[in-house]
């Protein structure tokens, strides 16, 4: 009991010395929330009337867009976050108070939790900063209280997935410069999804790839949650991508943690 | 120094490692006692901080068993941490975090409370003379504030064992003496301290035990009496105008240590004045001008010449730099 205990207590005060380190250094914080913001803009913006009218809704143009990207650019949010939690992570390791907190007794993995509660709250931050951006230029969504909920509780999951894998790539990079590089294609992979144009208008190599990666039924999870649509398969596949990525990630960075530090 | 304890605070048996082909550490034994001061004395590269990353559970050992604390080590790790406190070579400070901030963290992962860590923070930072700088980020601080937080920074949870890789390295002499001053106060209050150091009179000042180790092996092992009476003595170098009054001089000298390409003598001595007086008389009585004089007193170099016949990387060039002259 008291070691669980302990490991809570430890995790919170590595959260707090996480916090501390994103008010002191907000350039990271802000970059990563500001990015998506300047994508969901462009995309509706300069793209969005013609690509609207592409869909093939009822309205088209730049207000059918807006509802049909705004999922794609949570989920960019989300995997922006992953991009300076690596960075952080890899920054720390190379701090000598890491050798220290491994020699104290204290729960080994708060070092690594403390990082991942941090991104957590940065994730809402972002996804809410982007969110409310959609909703000023013309976002509505048509979601119930089950609804916002549910994806309340997979966006929560989403980023307990990436931040994990986050941290197991931003321990194997070894650098900074390397961790930055590694978390790339997570920006990318919404592209290459459900997240901008829908994967039926994609040549059939492009379309398999797009239909079958993880980050398709997530975004379509979380667009049919905030449209209020039935998600149906979706759901449950979104939900088993971040489970598997989740647990997976978390048994490698935990690994990772505690094998010896490479001698200097 | 006798201990009244029986379970020593540091019993290791054959202690092994290997980075690929390369043995850093090659079979060592150690044992330290309770309320000791033990220094492990050794150039670069010779396996100190290895050791000190070992003992202190930061890496695992290839092979060899160990006791810390009166734990064994490859079996309770987290038993060992909660006995000791490591200040290692290369400063673990949070450098985004002041200095006051830096103590509270520690005091917090050591599970004081609120009012306990204030005051444990407070305490430190006077004994460390940081009062002033408590609330600037420790990226501002200097190498040797950097250092003296480090140190208040694991003595926050009052450690029995407290391991101080190469403490003084690159600190002026009047830091060095702070911090030897601060290194009996704990022994004083009861710690038992494992330093390592390239300094053998760093390890004559602080430690009652020495143990010298070289390319992954101990030499020599015992008090610092002991160890310098195993090494030879100091001695002057004498350089001479020409080949003539060299050989006169190494006549009535009794034929010491001679380099003829230098035309340098190398005479031993007990390192007084009288000594050296008497020397230089001799020579004046005999008419024979010395045109140079170096004294040299018993160095870690000499250790190690001693000790293992060779000398240490780095030592060689200084030491046939220093004859040549």
């Amino acid at each position: 009991m008291t070691t669980l205990t302990h490991a809570v207590s430890d995790s919170l005060t590595m959260l707090q010395r996480n916090l501390k380190h994103m008010l002191r250094n907000p350039s990271v914080t802000i970059l990563t929330i500001g990015m998506p913001i300047l994508f969901l803009l462009m995309f509706v913006y300069v793209f969005g009337d013609t690509l609207g009218n592409g869909l093939g809704g009822p309205t088209g143009g730049r207000d059918e867009y807006i509802e049909f990207v705004t999922p794609g650019i949570i989920m960019m949010a989300v995997a922006a976050v992953t991009q300076g939690t690596a960075l952080s992570v890899a920054m720390d390791m190379s701090e000598g108070v890491i050798a220290r907190f491994r020699t104290m007794a204290i729960a080994r993995v708060s070092v690594l939790t403390g990082h991942v509660i941090g991104a957590i709250f940065q994730t809402i931050l972002a996804v809410a900063a982007v969110f409310g951006v959609a909703v000023l230029i013309g976002f509505h969504a048509n979601a119930d209280a089950a609804g916002w909920l549910a994806l309340a509780g997979l966006i929560v999951l989403l980023a307990l997935a990436l931040t994990w894998l986050a941290v197991a790539l931003g321990l194997v990079s070894g650098s900074a410069d390397t961790a930055s590089t590694l978390l790339v294609p997570l920006m990318f992979l919404p592209l290459l999804g459900s997240g901008f144009v829908p994967t039926e208008s994609m040549p059939s190599g492009l379309r398999w790839f797009a239909e079958n990666q993880p980050f398709t039924p997530i975004i379509n999870t979380i667009r049919g949650l905030l449209l209020g649509r039935d998600v149906g398969n979706d759901s449950i596949l979104a939900v088993a991508w971040c489970l598997g990525i989740a647990l997976a990630s978390y048994l490698w960075a935990k690994r990772l943690y505690n094998r010896d530090p490479s001698p200097r | 120094m006798t201990t009244t304890h029986t379970i020593p605070a540091i019993a290791a048996v054959d202690l092994r490692k290997a980075y690929g082909e390369h043995r850093v550490l090659d079979g060592i034994d150690l044992r330290v006692g309770q309320g000791t001061v033990f220094g492990l004395l050794g150039p670069n590269g010779s396996g100190k901080t290895t050791t000190v990353q070992i003992l202190s559970t930061l890496i695992t050992a290839d092979g060899g068993t160990i006791h810390v604390a009166g734990h064994d080590l490859a079996r309770d790790p987290s038993a060992v941490r909660a006995s000791i406190g490591v200040t290692g070579q290369f400063s673990a400070v949070d450098t985004l975090l002041t200095g006051e901030e830096n103590l509270l963290l520690m005091a917090k992962l050591h599970h004081l409370g609120r009012a306990e860590r204030r005051h444990r923070a407070t305490e430190l930072l006077e004994q460390f003379d940081l009062v002033d700088a408590r609330d600037k980020l420790v990226a501002t601080y200097s190498g040797g504030m950097k250092r003296r937080l480090d140190l208040a920074m694991t003595l926050v949870g009052n450690p029995r064992l407290i391991f101080l890789d190469e403490p003084t390295a690159g600190l002026d002499p009047r830091s060095r003496r702070a911090m030897w001053q601060i290194v009996r106060e704990l022994v004083a209050g009861g710690a038992t301290i494992f330093l390592t150091t390239q300094y053998l009179e760093e390890a004559d000042e602080l430690a009652d035990r020495v143990a010298v180790l070289d390319r992954g092996k101990l030499v020599a092992e015992g008090t610092p009496e002991e160890l310098k009476r195993s090494i030879p003595g100091s001695h002057v170098i004498l350089r001479f105008a020409n080949a003539h009054t060299l050989d006169m001089a190494a006549g009535l000298l009794g034929q010491p240590k001679r380099n003829d390409e230098t035309l340098t003598l190398q005479v031993p001595g007990d390192g007084s004045v009288r000594g050296l007086k008497e020397l230089l008389d001799k020579l004046e009585r005999a008419s024979i001008e010395v045109e140079e004089l170096t004294g040299h007193s018993p160095n870690l170099d000499d250790v190690f010449l001693a000790l293992t016949g060779h000398y240490h990387d780095g030592a060689r060039a200084e030491s046939e730099e220093e004859l040549a002259r």
